[in-house]
């Protein structure tokens, strides 16, 4: 286990964050995450093979509701906070490299 | 005024919610600009809130047990027709189409929203420094932070802006900001408060709470909130607890334990003393105090800072600029989404959501998330084991009071701050802070109390002996 994330993690892990990063703030992330990283080192040293994880505080188990008809968000109103909709949908720039 | 007193002068009519409401603004209009506790004020909701509760009153109808109470409500949850900003560029402006369930709640029960409050960005920090609209300052000390990520909902009630507010509360952003400010401050056990309409910023750890004056104030808020909601699947199917008859049955018999991982090192010396008189003021009204060790909770801090981040991670991934909110024009979607979030995150968030995302990434995966996924399990062992002893745990709400505006950079030092706090949201455990006296300089100490999963009759029963016993409130430069 490395003890530091390196600059060129941190730039692939901008990536996939879809995040943007200058030269200055690659330097500033790298070390601060590397920091945070390090004082994580306590979790990472113990022995926790026969302990089971936990992902959320009490047992989750399926919820559903009763598939009744009834009132909801309309079109226009869950449209309303889009930076552009047309027809009825959300409207976004070329997907797939194409003229639209 | 207290809460109480407002929602019982207006029920009995001897008190207008009207006039009651223009007080607060006054005092909103006289005091903000040196506190900005808000991100927006709302005086037109405020008063027609205020103008239904008189009305209902006039026509013998029932008002509701907030009748009549100015509440601020943190702007991370959603208000139908009013803007809704986490205080981050990327929802700057949006307008959500419906209400959270909490503020459904509070208008149901006849409160008077006055404003929407700043927060340390997508409730990420512990100063509202990280606010994208500018710090909030703390109003006993304008020069000090109010803490955070609640600082803006903290502040409104330590200036007098409204006796309630709403807050969020993922590792200590309630009780945190309540101990910095002299208020009250309680993280619900997770599940008791409905999160619809929360933006959620880490799901298994969010849970809404109320800060308050007075103890009283905050288990009343607690009660109208609470309680089973269809809309939220980790909601716990049980009505709300009623606690406000129980604050004053006292502590007789009552196993309180002081947790000792938690008094040492790292710790204000004043604060722990001041612990220890509360924990004495406790055994005088008939508790048992013991010394209790929790072993586990020093790993806390870490097994956070990665579970938080990577569930951060990915509650944000939703902000891409299609749906809602900032859009950054570009040719391609893609360009877009990266141009948006770039320039619609601040650093903080940015910094959370890479290192959430490398927690969870390929060959980091189990040594650094489901590593601490494993440590959550030893807290959540460590506290029940704790609680077989005890009915309540005592510490320390915060590391140090409150600390000057700029005075720390660094965010892994920041984050210390929460050292205390942290342990009780990893095992989904209740806590408040309460305070009790202050520190040479004036600035307020708070004590916290933690109980386990739905202990929070017991919890207030604790809180309200420990506010009866407190010193005089703090007298900091600024408090007016």
């Amino acid at each position: 286990m490395p003890a530091h994330i390196s600059r060129d993690d941190v730039a692939h892990v901008a990536k996939l964050a879809r995040l943007s990063l200058d030269d200055a703030e690659l330097d500033t992330f790298t070390a601060q995450l590397g920091a945070i990283l390090e004082h994580a080192e306590d979790v990472e040293a113990l022995d926790l093979a026969d302990v089971p994880p936990t992902s959320h505080p009490f047992d989750l188990v399926n919820v559903l509701r009763p598939d009744r008809p009834g009132t909801t968000l309309t079109p226009d109103a869950a449209l309303a906070g889009a930076p552009q909709a047309e027809a009825g949908r959300f409207r976004v720039p070329t997907i797939l490299g194409e003229a639209p | 005024m207290t809460a109480v007193d407002i929602a019982r002068g207006v029920r009995a009519g001897s008190a207008s919610a009207t006039s009651i409401a223009d007080a607060h603004l006054a005092r909103i209009d006289e005091r903000e600009p040196d506190v900005h506790a808000f991100n927006l004020v709302t005086p037109d909701v405020a008063r027609a809130a205020a103008a239904e509760v008189d009305r209902k009153v006039a026509a013998g109808e029932d008002p509701g047990p907030l009748a009549g109470v100015p509440i601020a409500i943190k702007d991370n949850l959603c208000t139908d027709g009013i803007a809704t900003t986490c205080s981050s560029k990327i929802l700057e402006g949006w307008v959500p189409p419906y209400d959270a369930t909490v503020v459904q709640r509070l208008v149901a029960a006849g409160a008077v929203p006055v404003g929407k409050t700043n927060l340390d960005e997508f409730a990420m920090g512990s100063s509202t420094e990280n606010s994208a609209f500018g710090p909030t300052r703390n109003p006993v000390d304008l020069s000090r932070v109010p803490g955070g990520s609640s600082g803006g909902s903290a502040a409104a009630v330590a200036a007098g802006f409204a006796p309630l507010s709403l807050g969020s509360d993922t590792g200590g952003s309630i009780r945190q900001p309540a101990a910095f400010c002299g208020v009250v401050g309680v993280k619900p056990t997770y599940g008791l408060v409905s999160r619809y309409g929360l933006i959620a910023f880490a799901s298994s750890l969010d849970q809404v709470g109320p800060f308050a004056a007075t103890v009283a104030d905050a288990a009343l808020l607690l009660e109208v909130i609470a309680g089973h909601d269809p809309a939220d699947a980790t909601s716990i199917p049980q009505p709300a607890p009623a606690i406000s008859e129980h604050l004053d049955d006292g502590v007789a018999g009552l196993r309180v334990g002081v947790i000792s991982e938690l008094m040492g090192e790292g710790i204000d010396p004043v604060i722990a003393a001041q612990v220890r008189a509360a924990a004495d003021a406790l055994a005088a009204a008939g508790a048992t105090v013991t010394e209790v060790s929790v072993p586990a909770v020093t790993f806390g801090l870490s097994a956070y800072y990665l579970i938080a981040p990577a569930e951060a991670s990915s509650n944000l991934a939703r902000f891409d600029g299609v749906r809602y909110g900032l859009r950054v024009d570009a040719p391609t979607t893609n360009e877009m989404m990266v141009a948006t979030r770039t320039q619609g995150f601040g650093p903080e968030v940015k910094r959370r959501i890479m290192l959430g995302t490398y927690a969870l990434s390929a060959g980091y995966y189990d040594a650094f998330y489901g590593q601490a996924q494993k440590v959550r399990t030893l807290i959540a062992r460590d506290f029940a084991a704790a609680y077989e002893e005890v009915d309540v745990l005592l510490s320390p709400t915060t590391p140090t009071t409150a600390f000057a505006l700029g005075a720390i950079e660094d965010p892994l030092t920041m984050y210390l701050n929460d050292t205390c706090t942290i342990p009780t949201n990893l095992a989904g455990d209740a806590a408040m802070s309460v305070p009790f006296g202050a520190d040479a300089a004036g600035l307020p100490v708070g004590v916290q109390i933690l109980a386990p999963a739905l202990g929070e009759v017991p919890m207030f029963r604790a809180a309200a002996v420990v506010e009866a016993a407190a010193p005089a409130r703090p007298t900091g430069k600024d408090l007016r």
